[in-house]
């Protein structure tokens, strides 16, 4: 009660502040229960603001979602972060007739990418933007047309105008020797469709420039007017091997709007299951970084730890992927005390066979020659980009969604998170290995600890609301925007993964680097194009 | 380096005797749903609750269309007379098509099938799957299966995802690259029908609807040792699925 009360004074001191240096052009309103600081602004002002609580307080910037209703474009920054007011949401609207915006990127470089998709998807301008046109939709789409946008029918396929296939990379560097070296969209073993022109002038490449949204499926768009039940099915299947990181997000979203109180013991077993995802996710990751250096008996291993962690998944679930468990409300299904009891026992003795290849890689000096200094970070460039997950704890950002915004009881949870200074391939492989120890930690504690009960609350009607949704994915902090409508439906679905936010910033990683790098680069991020191009 | 060798050969064969012997071990799969002899009065409510129409009701059989089924479980979950849930994953099965055409390879291409993977915005899962065929549980070069870098060197064209409109162009140019005779095998539910993407705005219905698929693997995604049959199945080591695929599982005709 005392710090709740300490709390909401914390709040008021941060909008008298706002109030203060804005005087009447912004209008604050506190919602103290969720931590919660809505800022309304008006054009002049919202550069200023947004830049102020990205540069000089050192917020995050989570996602810019835009909303359409007959008469306006409403526009919503949320920001996050470690300090007193937890959640920021700054909202600006605009008539409907105008397209222009004012753009904050120049300040909240994070920004960048949300700005050149709203652009693409809503027709939306972004004033003093650099770089706009062709982003999500490639040159077969003719311009002007607005996916997004209500009018448009998204389940009509779209015919698109004829392009030229045979296309070939613009030279930007005119150097004697210099050219493009086109990668993709089809490329090595079973790599994701993605594009990537790689400038060099032989053996160094100078610079990398990535081509995206070759996965795009539009799913925000077709998530609109369908019902909960089924865009929960978009939010596990849009990235497969975070699903359930996505759809509990999802799940929590829809739980806000509902009201609806979720049992004591779904919220544990969703952390269990949630670290057991990302387990298996980093383990995977580990296989592909010693798999990009050629090493073949510790991808090997790795590889087997993987398929290890599968079975039990599957096992234990049904699935290997953990499909199908996540529900508005809890869980589909429950397990015995006793089984998890073996899970974890397992999980344990896995994290120990993992700690033995750590222990063997560490001394492999052929291995590490090809990871350090290879893919480097710093931690300005970091947060200037707004990076998260083990990406941005390598390069010394601490800031993780399950300590800065806790969900499912993770409050409740002790662990620590693993973060390493120097932002290279090799800290990227060491904050995997050291976050792998701490969700079989979280695993540990949850199977001493499972409170008895139901696992699955009944939800209310559904009516009209809207919520934020947050997670701590494998890959890092991702958020979901959820509108419904009178009739429970979904009137818009705004997915922000943390793949989207980490490509934005994979071309710092990939200047001047070596060609027989660039796999490397790549796995060290262990970026999915599916997270990323929805 | 040495370290390395010995704490392989510590480790040992971890790999699946399939297909010699059935592969038994528990989580290798998530099965399929098998529908029911006996609809009952309950079957409507089933029905129902399945959000890609796969079930339906066909006299007194319920019946599962498994390019559609997505293993959400909730034919089974949460429902007073639950559906029939199959283990198993030998599900690959022939397209079936007018022209009676031969759709395996066969046996000359036994021990040495090139096989090149385009992704047709998969969301991950069926990727994660092929990745295993690849590492030491299911290692698919010990049956002479090998990826190859580029289609011009490619027997058969592994294809995920519901093919998004991006991707169309660069799917068809890989197909036409590939040397006759040449096979392409649709993996996972997207890739078979759309799944829960297509058709829409982005992206399409299935691999079907661009270039003639002969062989398709159902699931959610398919495990890796349904992946495995759909190979085997291809060079005709291994009958087609034993599943019967209501309304056939192919989507349209070869063109």
């Amino acid at each position: 009660m005392e710090r709740s009360l300490n709390h909401t004074g914390k709040l008021k001191n941060l909008s008298e502040e706002i109030s203060l240096r804005w005087l009447d052009q912004v209008r604050v309103s506190l919602d103290p229960q969720k931590d919660l600081c809505r800022i309304e602004c008006e054009a002049s002002v919202l550069t200023d603001v947004c830049s102020w609580f990205f540069s000089k307080l050192g917020y995050s910037f989570a996602s810019l979602v835009v909303e359409e209703d007959s008469a306006e474009w409403h526009l919503r920054y949320i920001f996050y972060g470690d300090m007193e007011n937890r959640q920021i949401h700054i909202l600006y609207q605009i008539p409907k007739m105008e397209v222009k915006v004012p753009s904050i990127s120049q300040f909240v470089h994070a920004a960048d990418w949300h700005e050149r998709e709203a652009e693409d998807l809503f027709g939306l301008v972004f004033e003093d933007h650099p770089r706009l046109g062709d982003f999500v939709l490639h040159e077969e789409w003719p311009e002007g047309v607005n996916p997004m946008r209500a009018d448009f029918d998204s389940l009509k396929p779209y015919v698109h105008r004829e392009v030229n296939p045979e296309w070939l990379p613009v030279r930007i560097l005119q150097a004697r020797g210099a050219f493009m070296m086109p990668i993709g969209p089809i490329y090595s073993d079973f790599a994701e469709s993605a594009h990537f022109l790689l400038e060099t002038v032989g053996e160094d490449v100078i610079r990398t420039i990535p081509r995206l949204f070759y996965k795009y499926r539009g799913v925000e768009k077709i998530a609109e007017g369908r019902t909960v039940d089924q865009v929960l099915l978009l939010a596990e299947r849009f990235s497969g091997t975070s699903a359930f990181a996505h759809s509990l997000a999802f799940c929590q979203a829809v739980e806000e709007i509902s009201g609806v109180e979720v049992p004591a013991r779904s919220l544990v077993l969703r952390r269990l299951l949630a670290e057991l995802e990302r387990l298996r996710h980093h383990v995977c990751a580990i296989a592909g970084i010693c798999g990009s250096t050629a090493l073949a008996v510790p991808t090997s291993q790795a590889g087997i730890l993987e398929e290890e962690i599968l079975r039990l998944s599957c096992t234990l679930t049904g699935h290997r992927y953990l499909f199908g468990l996540n529900l508005p409300g809890g869980l589909s299904m429950d397990f015995r005390d006793e089984t998890i009891k073996n899970l974890s026992a397992t999980i344990q003795d896995l994290v120990k066979k993992l700690d033995e290849l750590k222990e063997m890689l560490r001394f492999s000096s052929s291995f590490l020659d090809r990871l350090e200094e290879v893919g480097t970070i710093s931690r300005e460039s970091a947060v200037s980009y707004g990076m998260v997950g083990p990406i941005a704890r390598a390069s010394g950002i601490a800031r993780d969604l399950r300590k800065v915004l806790p969900y499912a009881g993770y409050e409740a949870a002790d662990f620590t998170v693993p973060i390493e200074q120097d932002g290279d391939g090799y800290a990227r492989l060491r904050v995997l290995f050291a976050e792998v120890v701490q969700s079989a930690r979280i695993i540990r504690q949850v199977a001493l600890s499972l409170p008895p009960g139901p696992v699955i609350s009944r939800l209310p009607t559904l009516t009209s609301g809207s919520a934020l949704g947050w997670v701590e994915a494998p890959r890092g902090a991702a958020f979901q925007w959820v509108r419904l409508g009178e009739d429970g439906r979904v009137v818009r679905y705004r997915l922000t993964p943390p793949s989207f936010t980490n490509w934005h910033g994979f071309h710092l990683a990939a200047e001047d680097f070596a060609f027989q790098d660039f796999p490397i680069i790549m796995a060290t991020f262990g970026l999915s194009n599916a997270e990323s191009d929805r | 380096m040495s370290k390395w060798v010995l704490k392989g050969l510590q480790t040992g064969i971890k790999t699946t005797s399939y297909p010699d012997r059935e592969e038994t071990a528990s989580g290798v799969s998530p099965g399929l749903p098998g529908g029911r002899k006996e609809a009952g009065n309950e079957a409507h409510l089933v029905i129902s609750r399945c959000p890609t129409h796969a079930l339906t009701q066909a006299g007194q059989q319920l019946e599962v269309n498994y390019r559609r089924c997505i293993h959400c479980f909730r034919c089974l979950r949460g429902v007073q007379s639950a559906g029939d849930w199959k283990s198993g994953y030998e599900w690959a099965a022939s397209m079936a098509t007018n022209d009676g055409a031969d759709h395996q390879l066969g046996k000359a291409f036994g021990r040495s099938l090139h096989i090149r993977f385009v992704d047709g915005g998969a969301c991950g899962a069926c990727m994660s799957e092929l990745e295993q065929i690849n590492k030491p549980f299911y290692n698919m070069h010990r049956l002479g299966f090998f990826i190859t870098p580029t289609p011009r060197e490619a027997d058969v064209l592994l294809v995920a995802g519901p093919v998004t409109d991006h991707m169309r162009l660069p799917l068809r140019k890989a197909f036409e690259a590939m040397p006759t005779p040449k096979r392409v095998l649709a993996i996972g539910a997207c890739a078979l029908s759309g799944g829960i993407f297509g058709p829409s705005f982005a992206s399409g219905s299935g691999v079907s609807e661009l270039i003639p698929v002969d062989i398709g693997v159902p699931g959610c995604p398919p495990p890796p040792l349904a992946i495995l049959h759909g190979l085997l199945l291809t060079v005709s080591r291994k009958p087609s699925a034993s599943l019967t695929f209501p309304g056939s599982i192919a989507g349209r005709e070869k063109s």
